[in-house]
């Protein structure tokens, strides 16, 4: 059978799965809509939450980014998992001890203000929006890679099964089905991986194996590490070394706020919260914390293998190749323009981190600019240089050297040369990734209207028939707006990353934590901390990412703060604003302060 | 609990960003990791999940102790 063929066998498969569990644990209550009844068992919730949490972008995009990053990869790798012990011990159990549904609901009730639900609601419905057009978008680059529809099709048939299931099934039907989505997501990514650890250092466990001894002896004849060997292989070619610690713009500095962002950012995500109010009681929500960061850390300690090895292979594959030598995965692959190769005339391949580099892909280029440049290309090599253009030296300027870092994962299971219907797996898992966090993201969104807005500040005495109702016409609004930008991407689709974490740092997070372990906190210093944490942050991102201002340095630091590390000044800010003021304002409720009370008994 | 935070930020930021170069110049016997290297990428993550086993674990107990003291009282 072919890739094709497999493929389609394959998501079909798993996607009448995810109906099927839609349609069993249909929902009738409100209840049973945002937090799934309560009754998830502690195993599963940690499961779902570790499908919710990881994303297309963790399962298509990571492995590649630390492929390339080498060291600096890990503020990913620590960050995202990080914030999960933040979220164990310092929020879940307190948060689901108070028995809300929302996030903004408790920052509503615990700082007894409107305003500060609102400003809430508005963090949480942003928040989840940039981060769920990108779930959508890498629906739709899924299917257009591996079934050849185009990706508007694609992102039209994911919007369909997540719109179904969603309103269906609420928080129970996501839950459920993210549990079937773990599996499918976490197996597609270990077989290649650790298929190709075997290839190359022969270790079942690829965080053995990234340790180990290659297999293969190198020209001298002697076996190497793995990771000597890629530094000395990233040396010669003139990139960094690969387990280098600071280089370039990643600082000291910049690595420690970065991971510091992600982890904080982590810790305050409505989406992941938000999973921690549908277990039975607080014991279950610590558990399920641990379940989820185990389940989470299987796929994160074999990412930096699968980065590794990856990188080892595709430099050795592709020097020194011919054009009738290079390898298969690269054939198939040059077809999607996520890598090129452009000669400079001697017809052997190099792959290298300087300006002799022949290696490519075509980002963002349309496929007519992208033909006139290997025309002139050809021209230009052809005529001795004489005509032409230099097609390398153009996407040299484009910043388009080196392959599309997705096609690490994409192609590993190639380079691996394992059978299609493995490649065809891993297409199945890249949509389940996709597809669990976009339905728990469009969750929050639609919580955050129906209950938070409508229910608790517009319409208080709705029914819970008319809330439900509201509820599911947001979520179906919501899948609609999410495909949109799913179909047009904002172009910025890359960098908001940056601001969903920034912001999730410099608002929820110092908001909730205060919240709890200060009593004396009240609302007034609670919104100026929240409002000027996010309008600063926001202001620097705009500033450097959309406006290509100058990096601050704050006289301490050299190379400036990376947009992506501000979140860490901006919860910082948010902080001290708090502190600050709160002496100069009156204190909450004492009937707040007694459920802080209570809510923090037993402490350790 | 805040032992087990002070444990979050030593292995992770700590060891693995802060001294992370420093670190580097030895690796683990028998393994190609840098060890600073080995943090951030491995050592952290596998922390981090020993760090909310003890903290689920023990709060848990703690919780019971409470519950079944109020009542007896």
């Amino acid at each position: 059978m072919s890739i094709l063929n497999w493929t389609y066998l394959f998501v079909g498969l798993s996607f009448s799965l995810y109906l099927f569990i839609a349609w069993r644990v249909r929902v009738k209550d409100t209840r049973g809509f945002y937090v799934a009844g309560r009754d998830v068992p502690a195993y599963a919730n940690g499961m779902a939450t570790a499908a919710d949490w990881m994303s297309a972008a963790s399962f298509i995009s990571m492995a590649g980014l630390i492929s390339t990053m080498g060291y600096a990869g890990s503020v990913y790798l620590m960050g995202w998992t990080g914030g999960f012990v933040l979220l164990a011990l310092c929020l879940a159990p307190y948060l689901r001890k108070l028995g809300h549904y929302t996030v903004p609901e408790f920052i509503g009730d615990r700082y007894e203000s409107n305003i500060a639900r609102v400003i809430a609601i508005i963090c949480a419905v942003f928040i989840s929006f940039t981060y769920v057009a990108g779930q959508m978008r890498g629906v739709g680059v899924v299917f257009s890679r591996f079934l050849n529809v185009d990706i508007s099709t694609g992102v039209f048939i994911g919007m369909f099964i997540v719109f179904i299931y969603a309103t269906l099934g609420g928080m129970k039907g996501i839950t459920w089905t993210q549990v079937a989505q773990y599996w499918v997501l976490i197996t597609a990514f270990l077989v290649p991986t650790i298929a190709i650890s075997i290839q190359l250092t022969g270790h079942i466990v690829p965080s053995i194996g990234m340790g180990a001894m290659l297999i293969q002896p190198d020209v001298v004849g002697q076996t190497n590490f793995l990771l000597n060997a890629l530094d000395g292989t990233l040396t010669d070619f003139g990139w960094h070394a690969y387990t280098e610690a600071f280089e370039g713009k990643w600082s000291k500095f910049n690595v420690f706020a970065t991971a510091l962002t992600l982890m904080v950012g982590t810790a305050g995500l409505p989406h992941v919260i938000v999973r921690f109010y549908t277990v039975k009681n607080v014991q279950a929500a610590r558990w399920s914390a641990f379940w989820a960061l185990l389940f989470i850390s299987i796929l994160y300690l074999s990412a930096p293998s699968l980065a590794s090895f990856s990188r080892y292979y595709m430099i050795h594959t592709l020097n020194g190749s011919s054009s009738e030598s290079l390898p298969n995965w690269f054939h198939s692959w040059e077809k999607t323009g996520l890598i090129l190769w452009l000669d400079d005339g001697d017809g052997i391949v190099r792959y290298s981190g300087d300006n002799t580099n022949e290696i490519f892909r075509s980002g963002k280029l349309g496929s007519k600019e992208l033909e006139s440049i290997k025309e002139n290309h050809q021209i230009w090599l052809a005529s001795g240089a004489s005509n032409g253009i230099d097609g390398r030296q153009l996407l040299l300027d484009k910043k388009l050297s080196g392959p599309d870092r997705d096609i690490i994962m994409l192609a590993a299971p190639e380079m691996a040369s394992l059978s299609n219907w493995i490649i065809a797996f891993v297409a199945a898992g890249g949509l389940a990734a996709a597809l669990s966090t976009a339905s728990g993201l469009l969750l929050v969104i639609s919580s955050s209207i129906a209950n938070d807005l409508y229910y608790r500040t517009l319409n208080p005495k709705a029914s819970q028939k008319n809330q439900l109702l509201v509820g599911r016409v947001t979520i179906a609004i919501a899948v609609v707006i999410a495909g949109y930008f799913g179909l047009n991407p904002p172009g910025f689709v890359g960098q908001v990353v940056a601001f969903a974490f920034g912001l999730a740092s410099a608002s929820f997070f110092p908001a909730i934590l205060l919240g709890i372990f200060n009593q004396r906190v009240g609302t007034i210093p609670a919104i100026c901390g929240m409002l000027s944490g996010i309008s600063l942050t926001a202001y620097y991102i705009i500033h450097c990412v959309f406006l290509n201002g100058d990096r601050w340095t704050l006289g301490l630091i050299e190379n400036g703060i990376t947009p992506e590390a501000f979140g860490m000044i901006g919860m910082l800010v948010n902080f001290t604003i708090v502190i600050l003021l709160t002496p100069f304002f009156s204190p909450p409720s004492d009937r707040i302060k007694a459920k802080i009370e209570a809510v923090r008994s037993p402490e350790v | 609990m805040s032992l087990l935070l002070f444990c979050w930020f030593f292995f992770s930021l700590g060891c693995g960003v802060l001294w992370a170069d420093f670190l580097n110049q030895w690796t683990i016997p028998g393994t190609g990791f840098k060890l600073g290297f080995w943090f951030a990428q491995q050592g952290s993550i596998l922390a981090f999940v020993i760090i909310v086993f003890i903290y689920a674990h023990l709060m848990n107990r703690v919780d019971k102790a409470e519950s079944q003291s109020n009542s007896n009282a």
